[in-house]
C-alpha cells in the first residue's frame, strides 16, 4: 500500500500525540498521521497508573492514562489519521517511511514532513555488565511495571531495586503496596537521578532503604533469583569496596538505572545524533539535521516531567505546519553547547532568524548547591539563572533573548564545585 | 510398560542432536534424551559459535580428524537445515617473537591435520585484510576455512530435523539410573523406564556421570567456565575471527562477528567444580576486556548488550571419547565434547553411526528419509515481496513483537509448535529478546502469546523450565 500524508507523526506517546494535534491545529487543511506500535495510543503513560502528571500543564493532577487520553479524546473528529499495531521499519533521509501491521501489511508512506515522537527504553543488565547468574526475576523497572499494571500479575515478593530512576521509585511503592517486601533501592552514585518529590513519597513514606554509593555485585539463584549483593562503591572510582557487600535474600531484581532515547530509525536516517542526549541534534524548533524532519519527547532527550513533554512536542508539532504550509530556505545556526558543569542543552543550535524568548534546556553532570548558570555569547553574558540546588535528576531551563545571540553561545555553571 | 528404542542418545546438545539426526536416515527407533526443557541447554547455548579449521588439536588425536572433517561437512549441513553458516575465514595473531614461533607451530600442526588454505602472513598484510586488527600485530595465521554459524540454531535444527524423520524427544527426562538387562539397557529417566539396545552417551560435562551409570569409570569431564560479552549490532568492526595465540586454558579470547551481525569477545577460560555454574563475573568480565582490546583497539565495549557464560567439557584424557565403552559395549561414548565440538558434531555423528554398525546394530537406510529441514521464515531477512507474500498468508507475520530485532507474533507462533516452551526457548529460536532493550519491552507480549498458543495459565510460564518461573502470583494473590 502506498500513502501520502503532509505530516508523519512516529509514535502515539505522549510526544507524539501533542505534536500531531497541534500540526493539525496550525495547519488545518494538511493531512496528519500518527503511527504507534503498540495495540493503543499513550504509550509508556497507559502503565503509569501513578498521579502527579499534568500539574504544569493542565494545572491538576492526572494518573498517566487520563493524562493521555485527554490527548486522545482530542482526536476524535480531529481529522488525524492513527494507525495502531503498526511498526515502522525503515525512515529514509527523503522522508519516506515503510512501516508493517497485521491489517494493513506493508505500507510505504511518503511525507511532506516527519515528527520523531518514538520514545525510549530501559538500560539492561547487560549494558551494566552487573555479574552474577542469569535465573529468571530480573527485569527492567518498566517492565515490571507493565506486568503489574497493564497485565495484572506480581513479578515477585520479595525485592532488591538498582538505580533511583523515577520508575524504579515508582514501581517501589507499587510493589510494596501489592504486598510485596522491597528491601532496598541501591544508588551507585552521590545522588538520585529521580525526581525528589518520588524519593519522598515512594521511599521515605514506606520505609524502604535508599542507598547512595552502592551497586549491585552479584545475583545469585539458579533458576529464579535467590537473592542480591551489593556492594559500597568508591565514590571516585565507582569500584566496589571489599568487605561492604550485604547480601539479601529475595527473589527478583528490579533495574532502574537509565533510559535511552531509541533513535535506531534516526540514525538510519542519517540524522546527525548528539553524543550525550543520544537524540538527534536540533535547533529551536526542534528540526533535526535533515530539513522536514523534527524530534520531540524523550526520543530526544530523556524528560522527568511529561509536562515538558507535551510543551516540547507541541513546538515540534507548530514547526511541522510551518515546513508543510510555508517551507523556508535553509537557515544559518549559531551553536549552543554545554560546558563546565552542563552536560547537555537542547536545543543544540538556533537559527540566525531565531526570534524573542527561546527556553533552552539542559542538565548538570553532578549536584550544585547553590548554583548559579550563565549563558554567554563571546564575552557578553546573555542570560544568568541562580537556584539553590541544581541535580543531574532535574532538568533545568533557562530563558534567553534571541536578539542577543549573535554568534555560538556556552551554557556554564558559574565557578563549578561539584558537591 | 516401558518404551522401547533401538537407539537413546543422552544429551540433546549439538553433538547428540547431530548423532539423532544422522541416526534418524535409517530404519531405528530412537530417542533423544536431556534433563533439560529444551535442546541445546548445556555447552551447545554458550559456546564461540566458531567452525575451527582445525590447525590446534593435537596431530593425531581424535578431536583433530573430527574437526577437520566436521568442517568440510558444515556448509552441506548447514545447506540441508537451513542454519546460518558464514566461512569468513579466522586468523590467529602475533604480538612478537614468541607468539610468532607458536604461529610456526599452529601453521604445522596444521598441515599434519590436513587443514587446507592456510596462510602465515606478516602483521601489515593481515590489516590490510582486516583493518580492526591492532597495529601491533606483528604476525597472523589466516585460515581461509575458519567459519561462523550458530550453535544453538544448529542444535535446534538437527533436533527438528531427527525428529522429522521419527526420533522422539524426551526432555525434562533426567537420568536417573541405567542397568543393563539381557540385551537392552533400562534408563530410568524422568520416572519413567526406557528400555533400548543402545545408549549414547552424548552428555556432554555430565558425560562422566552418565557413563559410570553404566561402569565404566575409566575418565572424568572437568567443567570450564567460558565468560562472553555480546555487542551490539551496530558496533561491529571486523568481519573474520580473531584468536590470540593460544594458551594451555585453550585457544585464547577471541574476537568475532555473529551470523546475526553482533560482535562478542570470549571466552575466558577458568577451571570450576560446579559443572552448572554459568554465573558471569567482575574478573572474567575485566580480562575479556582488556584482551579484546589487544586484538581489537577500536572495539567499542560500551555497547555491551549482555554477558553470559557457558561450561565446557574437559575430558581428563585430553581428546575426545568416542567408541564403545570396554566396561559396557551397548555404551557408546561421545563424551568430553569440549572445544572444537560444535565444529566436529557432523563428523562425530557420521563416526557414532559407523561404531553402531560394527557393533551390531542393523541399520538400513529409510526410504522416505528427508534430510532438508526449514528454518522460521525471518521477516527481518526477507525482502518487501517476500514479506508482503507471507502477510498476505499469514497476517501475524504483519505484527512485530520484538522491536529490536524485528521479530513477528508469526515467528513466534511457529517457534512454540516447533517445541519452544519458555521464554527463552523463544528466544533462542526467534531471536525475540535478543536485542539492545534484551527483552524490556516483548518479555510480556512473547509470554502472553506462550500461555494462549500452550494454554497454560501466565503464573506457570518459565524463563527455561524448571522453577524458572517469570510470575510469582497475580495481582492480589501475593
Amino acid at each position: 500500500m502506498n500513502k501520502r500524508y503532509d505530516i508523519a507523526v512516529i509514535g502515539g506517546g505522549p510526544a507524539g500525540l501533542a505534536a500531531a494535534l497541534e500540526a493539525r491545529k496550525n495547519a488545518p487543511d494538511e493531512s496528519v498521521l500518527i503511527i504507534e506500535r503498540d495495540r493503543e495510543l499513550g504509550g509508556i503513560l497507559q502503565q503509569c497508573i501513578h498521579n502527579g502528571f499534568g500539574l504544569h500543564f493542565f494545572g491538576e493532577e492526572l494518573t498517566g492514562p487520563e493524562y493521555a487520553g485527554r490527548f486522545i479524546a482530542k482526536l476524535e473528529g480531529s481529522g488525524i489519521e492513527v494507525m495502531t499495531d503498526t511498526m515502522v521499519l525503515e525512515l529514509s533521509g527523503d522522508r519516506r517511511i515503510l512501516a508493517v501491521s497485521a491489517k494493513l501489511g506493508l505500507v510505504e508512506i511518503e511525507a511532506g514532513a516527519v515528527i520523531l515522537a518514538m520514545g525510549c527504553r530501559e538500560r539492561t543488565r547487560g549494558a551494566l555488565n552487573i555479574p552474577g547468574t542469569r535465573p529468571a526475576g530480573v527485569y527492567t523497572a518498566g517492565c515490571a511495571q507493565r506486568l503489574v499494571n497493564m497485565e495484572g500479575f506480581m513479578p515477585g515478593r520479595r525485592v532488591v531495586i538498582l538505580g533511583s530512576g523515577d520508575i524504579g521509585l515508582i514501581m517501589a511503592r507499587r510493589m510494596t503496596w501489592e504486598g510485596a517486601k522491597v528491601e532496598v533501592v541501591a544508588e551507585i552514585m552521590p545522588f538520585s537521578s529521580g525526581l525528589n518529590r518520588n524519593i519522598v513519597q515512594c521511599l521515605v513514606d514506606n520505609g524502604i532503604p535508599l542507598k547512595f554509593n552502592h551497586t549491585v555485585t552479584n545475583i545469585l539463584g539458579r533458576e529464579r533469583v535467590e537473592g542480591v549483593t551489593i556492594a559500597e562503591v568508591d565514590p571516585a572510582t565507582r569500584q566496589p569496596i571489599p568487605g561492604t557487600d550485604i547480601t539479601y535474600e529475595c527473589d527478583t531484581l528490579l533495574l532502574s538505572v537509565g533510559l535511552i532515547p531509541e533513535n535506531e530509525l534516526t540514525q538510519a536516517a542519517g540524522i546527525e545524533i548528539d553524543r550525550v542526549t543520544s537524540g538527534a541534534v536540533v535547533d529551536e524548533t526542534r528540526q533535526t539535521s535533515i530539513p522536514g524532519v523534527f524530534a520531540c519527547g524523550n526520543v530526544l532527550h530523556v524528560h522527568d516531567l511529561v509536562d515538558n513533554v507535551s510543551d516540547e512536542a507541541m513546538m515540534a508539532g507548530r514547526a511541522a505546519a510551518a515546513y508543510v504550509t510555508y517551507p523556508a530556505p535553509a537557515a544559518a545556526y549559531r551553536n549552543v553547547s554545554g560546558i563546565n558543569g552542563v552536560r547537555y542543552t537542547v536545543p543544540q543550535r538556533v537559527s540566525e532568524s531565531a526570534s524573542g524568548k527561546l527556553d533552552i534546556y539542559f542538565r548538570v553532570g553532578s549536584a550544585y548547591r547553590p548554583a548559579t548558570l550563565i549563558v554567554r555569547c563571546g564575552d557578553d553574558v546573555i542570560a544568568k539563572r541562580k537556584k539553590q540546588i541544581m541535580t543531574p535528576g532535574e532538568m533545568e531551563k533557562i530563558t534567553v533573548d534571541a536578539a542577543k545571540i549573535t554568534g555560538d553561545i556556552t551554557l556554564e555553571i558559574e565557578e563549578a564545585r561539584p558537591q | 510398560m516401558s518404551r522401547q528404542y533401538d537407539v537413546a542418545i543422552v544429551g540433546a546438545g549439538v553433538v547428540g542432536c547431530a548423532i539423532a539426526r544422522q541416526l534418524a536416515r535409517y530404519d531405528l527407533r530412537i530417542a533423544l534424551i536431556d534433563a533439560a526443557e529444551d535442546v541445546a541447554m548445556g555447552a551447545s547455548r554458550a559456546n564461540s559459535a566458531i567452525v575451527h579449521a582445525g590447525y590446534d588439536c593435537p596431530p593425531g588425536s581424535v578431536e583433530a580428524r573430527m574437526n577437520v572433517l566436521g568442517n568440510a561437512l558444515y556448509r552441506q549441513w548447514c545447506d540441508e537445515l537451513d542454519v546460518p553458516f558464514k566461512r569468513c575465514g579466522s586468523f590467529v595473531i602475533g604480538f612478537g617473537p614468541e607468539d610468532e614461533k607458536v604461529l610456526q607451530d599452529l601453521y604445522d600442526r596444521g598441515v599434519k591435520n590436513g587443514v587446507p588454505a592456510m596462510t602465515l602472513m606478516p602483521g601489515c598484510e593481515a590489516r590490510a585484510m582486516e583493518p580492526a586488527l591492532s597495529k601491533d600485530v606483528t604476525m597472523a595465521l589466516f585460515a581461509a576455512t575458519g567459519g561462523i554459524t550458530c550453535p544453538y540454531q544448529m542444535t535446534i535444527a538437527c533436533a527438528e530435523n531427527a525428529r522429522e524423520n521419527g526420533a522422539e524427544w524426551l526432555l525434562n527426562h533426567p537420568v536417573t539410573a541405567m542397568r543393563r538387562e539381557g540385551d537392552f539397557i533400562e534408563i530410568t529417566a524422568g520416572g519413567e523406564e526406557i528400555e533400548t539396545r543402545y545408549v549414547v552417551n552424548a552428555a556432554g560435562v555430565f558425560s562422566d556421570e552418565i557413563s559410570r551409570m553404566l561402569g565404566d569409570d575409566s575418565f572424568t569431564v572437568r567443567p570450564r567456565k567460558g565468560e562472553y560479552m555480546l555487542l551490539d549490532r551496530k558496533s561491529t568492526c571486523v568481519e573474520t575471527v580473531i584468536f590470540q595465540t593460544p594458551s594451555k586454558l585453550g585457544k585464547g579470547i577471541l574476537v568475532a562477528p555473529t551470523v546475526d551481525g553482533n560482535m562478542f569477545a570470549g571466552p575466558t577460560a577458568v577451571d570450576m567444580t560446579d559443572k552448572r555454574d554459568t554465573s558471569v563475573t567482575p574478573e572474567g568480565i575485566a580480562q575479556l576486556t582488556a584482551m579484546s582490546k589487544k586484538s581489537v583497539p577500536s572495539i567499542d565495549l560500551r555497547s555491551v548488550i549482555t554477558s553470559f557464560a557457558g561450561v565446557r567439557a574437559q575430558p581428563s584424557t585430553g581428546d575426545f571419547i568416542i567408541g564403545a565403552s570396554k566396561a559396557e559395549p551397548r555404551l557408546i561414548q561421545a563424551a568430553g565434547i569440549c572445544s572444537p565440538g560444535l565444529t566436529s558434531a557432523p563428523a562425530i555423528a557420521g563416526e557414532i553411526a559407523r561404531i553402531l554398525r560394527a557393533s551390531g546394530l542393523e541399520m538400513t537406510e529409510k526410504a522416505n528419509y528427508n534430510p532438508i529441514r526449514k528454518a522460521i521464515p525471518e521477516f527481518r531477512n526477507m525482502n518487501n515481496e517476500e514479506r508482503a507474500a507471507l502477510i498476505e498468508k499469514d497476517p501475524r507475520f504483519g505484527r512485530v513483537i520484538c522491536r529490536c530485532e524485528t521479530i513477528t507474533e508469526g515467528e513466534i507462533v511457529e517457534a512454540i509448535r516447533r517445541g519452544a516452551r519458555s521464554l527463552d526457548g523463544v528466544k533462542r529460536r526467534t531471536r525475540a529478546g535478543m536485542g539492545r532493550c534484551q527483552g524490556g519491552f516483548c518479555s510480556p507480549r512473547v509470554m502472553e502469546i506462550l500461555s494462549r498458543e500452550l494454554n497454560v495459565p501466565m503464573t506457570e510460564l518459565t524463563k527455561f523450565g524448571g522453577e524458572s518461573k517469570l510470575l510469582v502470583g497475580a495481582l492480589k494473590e501475593v
